[in-house]
Formats: structure tokens, sequence, C-alpha cells
């Protein structure tokens, strides 16, 4: 094993009184890089602050995986200023990097936050910045910070500010379920309801915007596919053929989405075009064809079909044209989804009893499992491609859990009640 | 898209705006970032979110729900024959082989006898709800589902039951009959219930 094993549990208070539906979700991180960086978040000297930003910034930069985050009780100083900053002593302790920064309320219920990046061994500043904030906004700052260190000293963008939409089920007894379409932060804070329903709720898909989303409602009794505004609640139903109305999938132009509807007999992809409402078969196999995702440019659409026998993945012109099969090993893979830069898939790979998040590499077709799951599920790429967010099932608990790219990180977002599926990482 | 512009936002206020007065070192210069911009972001959707629920499981959902299980009980309103274990209108539930839509021999009978029942009663109307079990990904178990509903329905519409009878809805792993991740739990998901509509 390169990667060793810890388990680390923050209790984070998601907390939302006005959905009153949130559950506090417990983050662990399964698996870490054993070359973590070693980074110490001092605590920031602050007046009253309503949210502990240092203590944002240290959670999410642990939850990365990518560092390895010092306990408050060794540090050897709090400084809030580089004049106390005292390097020696860091290194002492065996620190690469230190985060030192202050919160001063400005009135108004505003408040000035400031934070620097310090090179411990050449006791430089790597970045700092000052901002203000409202109360309100304090959480959203403090995930800024985490995103800017972030990509100071990895190179790549962070993905701390971003927004994660699931669907969750609870029961409510007496055979009754309720499914919600709920949109949070990317650590599970401020989760929203965007729908509600005793119906299924199922596949949401963002606007490449962000500012809307697809999904599937069976509120009606049959399934239908809606677009909603997220800032107004506003919808519209898209598709209510006979038969499935399922998998909508954005186009990365914002103005077509692909679906799969079952009117014309067996379920084939389609492309409505969502401002004329006029719809373009693109398959017309007997088999099931289903769950299209668009490549980023636009040009191809991949979607999963069983016309060989088993599900597997198969390309086609988003304009129309020859379909392609593109998996070729493992009984069972479906449910893909494209890398940013267009490169790789992602997708379910079925091996007997055993369906786990695999990623293949459009170049050479190789395939690499990356999950150990019995049941892992509705793989979507974080928007600077390191991550994948997926959805997990241990007995009759589901939850989400995420990986990198090369599968050595591991992290699982627990809600405490309920189950939690098909995730979707804001564009 | 939004992180890109605020970093955007904040490089311009790196090259607008002066150095912070609390220090004079060049290395420790603190840069004025503008969080207006980020402010913008939660404005225009966040805080509209908590606008956006604007409806409810209640408006959604409708009334009348017979909630997980399909087997609604009007079906045992009826008749007795219904509810009498060995008449095969009891069975309401077809069951299916794991990633297959094909009718075992044990259900045949079962659904002649409800395609016989609403052949004889041509008001009656059926919804066939198809259902799969947990494994594989979520819109091809609705397709799977769809495919299981089918099976049954033209077994019906062979025996001579109109097609005005039938309705079909797949609900994929979403409504599962049993819970757990064993061979026991996923059998009996794997089905279509036959739901008799009130009249």
């Amino acid at each position: 094993m390169n990667f060793f094993r810890r388990i680390l549990l923050i209790v984070l208070f998601g907390f939302n009184v006005q959905i009153g539906h949130a559950a506090p979700l417990t983050i662990e991180i399964t698996e870490g890089v054993e070359s973590a960086v070693p980074v110490a978040v001092v605590p920031f000297a602050s007046q009253g602050a309503p949210v502990n930003i240092s203590a944002v910034v240290n959670a999410d930069l642990e939850r990365s995986g990518y560092f390895k985050m010092m306990d408050e009780q060794g540090m050897p100083g709090r400084p809030s200023t580089v004049a106390a900053v005292n390097f020696k002593d860091w290194q002492a302790v065996g620190q690469n990097y230190l985060v030192i920064g202050q919160v001063v309320e400005a009135g108004g219920g505003q408040y000035n936050v400031q934070f620097q990046l310090l090179d411990v061994y050449s006791s430089g500043q790597l970045l700092g910045y000052r901002m203000t904030s409202s109360a309100a906004d304090l959480r959203r700052t403090a995930h800024h910070i985490s995103d800017l260190i972030f990509e100071k000293l990895t190179g790549k963008k962070g993905v701390f500010s971003g927004r994660i939409a699931y669907i969750t089920t609870n029961n409510q007894g007496n055979k009754q379920q309720s499914h919600q379409l709920q949109v949070a932060d990317a650590d599970g804070f401020n989760p929203q309801t965007v729908a509600s329903s005793v119906e299924p709720l199922m596949s949401p898909s963002w606007s490449p915007d962000g500012k809307k989303m697809a999904y599937v409602s069976f509120e009606r009794k049959s399934a239908a596919i809606y677009v909603q505004t997220l800032a107004t609640g506003e919808r519209t139903r898209v598709a209510e053929f006979p038969g499935i109305n399922g998998a909508p999938a954005w186009s990365p132009d914002g103005t077509r989405l692909a679906l799969t509807l079952s009117k014309d007999g067996s379920p084939d992809i389609y492309v409505l075009n969502l401002s004329t409402r006029s719809l373009n078969r693109l398959t017309r196999s007997f088999a099931i064809d289903t769950e299209p995702t668009w490549s980023p440019d636009g040009g191809n659409i991949v979607f999963t079909s069983d016309r060989g026998g088993k599900p597997q993945l198969y390309i086609v012109p988003s304009q129309g044209g020859q379909e392609k099969r593109l998996t070729f090993s493992g009984d069972y893979n479906a449910r893909a989804s494209f890398s940013p830069d267009g490169k790789s898939l992602v997708m379910v790979h079925g091996n007997g009893n055993d369906y786990r998040i695999a990623v293949m590499e459009l170049a050479t077709r190789a395939i690499n499992v990356l999950t150990s799951g019995r049941s892992d599920e509705s793989p979507s790429f974080a928007p600077n491609g390191s991550m994948i967010l997926y959805a997990s099932k241990k007995g009759r608990t589901g939850f989400l859990s995420a990986v990198s790219l090369d599968g050595k990180m591991q992290q699982k977002l627990v809600f405490n009640s309920g189950e939690v599926r098909e995730p979707a990482w804001a564009p | 898209m939004k992180l890109n512009k605020t970093l955007l936002a904040l490089a311009i206020g790196t090259l607008l705006l002066s150095a912070c007065s609390d220090t004079d070192e060049k290395d420790t210069s603190l840069t004025d970032g503008s969080q207006n911009d980020v402010s913008g972001i939660s404005d225009a959707s966040t805080s509209g979110l908590n606008k956006g629920s604007g409806m409810t499981g209640s408006e959604m959902g409708g009334s009348g729900m017979h909630g997980l299980s399909g087997n609604g009980d009007y079906a045992s309103t009826l008749g007795p024959e219904f509810n009498d274990p060995n008449n095969p209108l009891s069975k309401r539930t077809i069951y299916f082989m794991l990633d297959s839509s094909e009718v075992m021999p044990d259900f045949v009978p079962v659904i002649a006898a409800h395609a016989q029942y609403l052949i004889a009663n041509p008001a009656q109307r059926i919804t066939l709800e198809g259902n799969a079990d947990e494994r594989g990904s979520r819109e091809y178990n609705i397709a799977l589902g769809e495919q299981r509903a089918k099976s049954v329905a033209s077994m019906m519409k062979v025996q001579g039951v109109s097609e005005n009878q039938l309705d079909i809805v797949s609900y994929g792993e979403e409504k599962p009959a049993a819970f757990g991740s064993d061979e026991e739990a996923w059998e009996r998901n794997r089905r279509v219930e036959l739901v008799y509509q009130a009249r």
C-alpha cells in the first residue's frame, strides 16, 4: 500500500433553520496520500465573528487529502501577524506552510477578514488577501480562502466554494417516503431543498451556468422532466411523454437537454431544444438506450445500451450519426460522465455482484477501477477534474463519497439520517 | 465559472489597489480582494434558494398515495377471490430473474387470471408498475423495470385485454419492496406490481 489509512472524524453542524430537514453531516477521510504536505492553520485572531473561519479552512484543506493538518495543541504559538511568527519554531515542529489571519468587525454587520499563507522554510509570504464579508457570507469567504490556498500549493483550482446537488429519502413511517432534491455547499453545509415529493425524484443535472437544474419527478404518478430555476423556484415541465422520461443531461452550451424517452417503443436517446421544444431522435435500437452525457465540446453524446446483450457504453455525434461501442471490458459499463478536459469517462463498472466506479481514458480505452464498494453509482466529476463524487451504500445507509482520479484519496460524507444518493457537482 | 470570476475580480483588485497599510514589508503585503463578488454569488443563488422551495410534498405528491407498495388495497375490495390465497387473483406481484424481463412459467397462470378478470370487466383499469433491484445504475433500472411491465402487458394483450385498460409506469429501483443488499431483498424487488385502479 503506497497510502496510509487514517480515520478522522470532523463533526460539522449543518443545520439549516429555514428548512428544518437538514441533517448534521459527518465527513470521514478514509484514505489520504502518504505525501500529504504538513500545513498549520493558526486559529485566526477574531473578535466574536459568528463563523470560525480558520476552523473551516482547516477542515477544507484536511478533507482534500493533500495536506496533513497540524493539531492546535502542538502549535508553538498563535501568531496572527507576520511580525509575530518565529519561523524556526514552525520548522522545529515539522511544518512546511503556515496560515495566519485575523477577523475584525467593521460595523454594519460587516467583517474584515485577512489571511496570509507563509512558507516556513523561506520565511516568505506566498499569498496575502484582505476581504470584506457580511456575517452571512463568512463561511463562503472561508471556502474561498481554502480555494486560494489550495490553488497556490497544488496548482489546481480548489473546489471548496462549489456546490453539490443530491437526492435524499427519509422514511415517514407507514410505508410513506419523502424524497428531496437538495443543494448544499461542497462540505455538506447549508443544505437547501430544491424540490420535495412523496413520489421519487431522480437524476439531477445542473445547467452549465449553475443557475438551473433539470430532474425527473414522479409526482404525477408517471415520470416527467422538469427544469427549475434555483433562484426563484420557478419551474417548467419540459417532457411528459408516455413511458420513460428520464436521464436529462444539459448540453455544454445550455440550449438543449439530452434525455431518454420510450414513447416510440424501447428507450432511446433524444435531444430536446429548450427554446423551440423540438426533439431530435439520436438512437433507434430495439434495446435499452439511456443515460446520455455530453462531451465537453458538445460534439458527442455517450450513452448506455444493452444492444449487445449487456449494458455497455456507446458514442454518437450529438447531431446524430453513426453509433460506436466504447467499452468491451467487463459485464456492465453504464452511467458515464466526461471529465472536464474531455479525455476520460467515469462510469459504473459492474463485475459479478460488485458495482464500482471506474475511469476510462479515451485515448487508450484502459479502464481503471477506483473504488471498492459493492454498490457504487452515479459518479460526477468535480469542476477541477481532480475528484469524483459518487453514491455508495452500506446496508440501508446510502452516503456520498469522493475519490481522487488516481484512486488514492477517499472521503465519505455521511448524513445522519435517511439515504443520500445521485450527487452532482455544480459546474 | 463563478470561482473564475471571483478570482479574476481578486486579481483585478490586486492590480488596482495598493498594499495594505498595516505592514511595510514587501513580502508580507496584503492584497485587497473585492469580496463583493463573493457576496454576489450567494445573493444570486443561495438566498434565492431559500425562497425557491416554493413547493411542498403535499402540493407535489397529490392525495391518495399508496406509499411504497403498489398493491394498494383497492383490489382486495373487488371480491373474495382477490383475498383467497388459493386463487391466482390474490397474487398481484410478478417476480423476475436478474437483468431479465422474461415472465417465468410460475407466473403465467397468475397473469392469465388477471387478464380474464380484465376481459370480463372492461371498465376496470390496471397499472403495471415495473421495478428493479438496486444493482447497477438507476436510469438503466428504470428502463429494465419498464421492459418487465411491458412483458406482462403484452401477455395480457395477447389474451384479449384492451390496451385502454393498461397503464405502465417504471420506478426502477426507486420504490423497493424490501430494503437490504442481499439476494433475498433483490429477489423481492425485481418485480411488476399489478395495481387495480379505483373505478
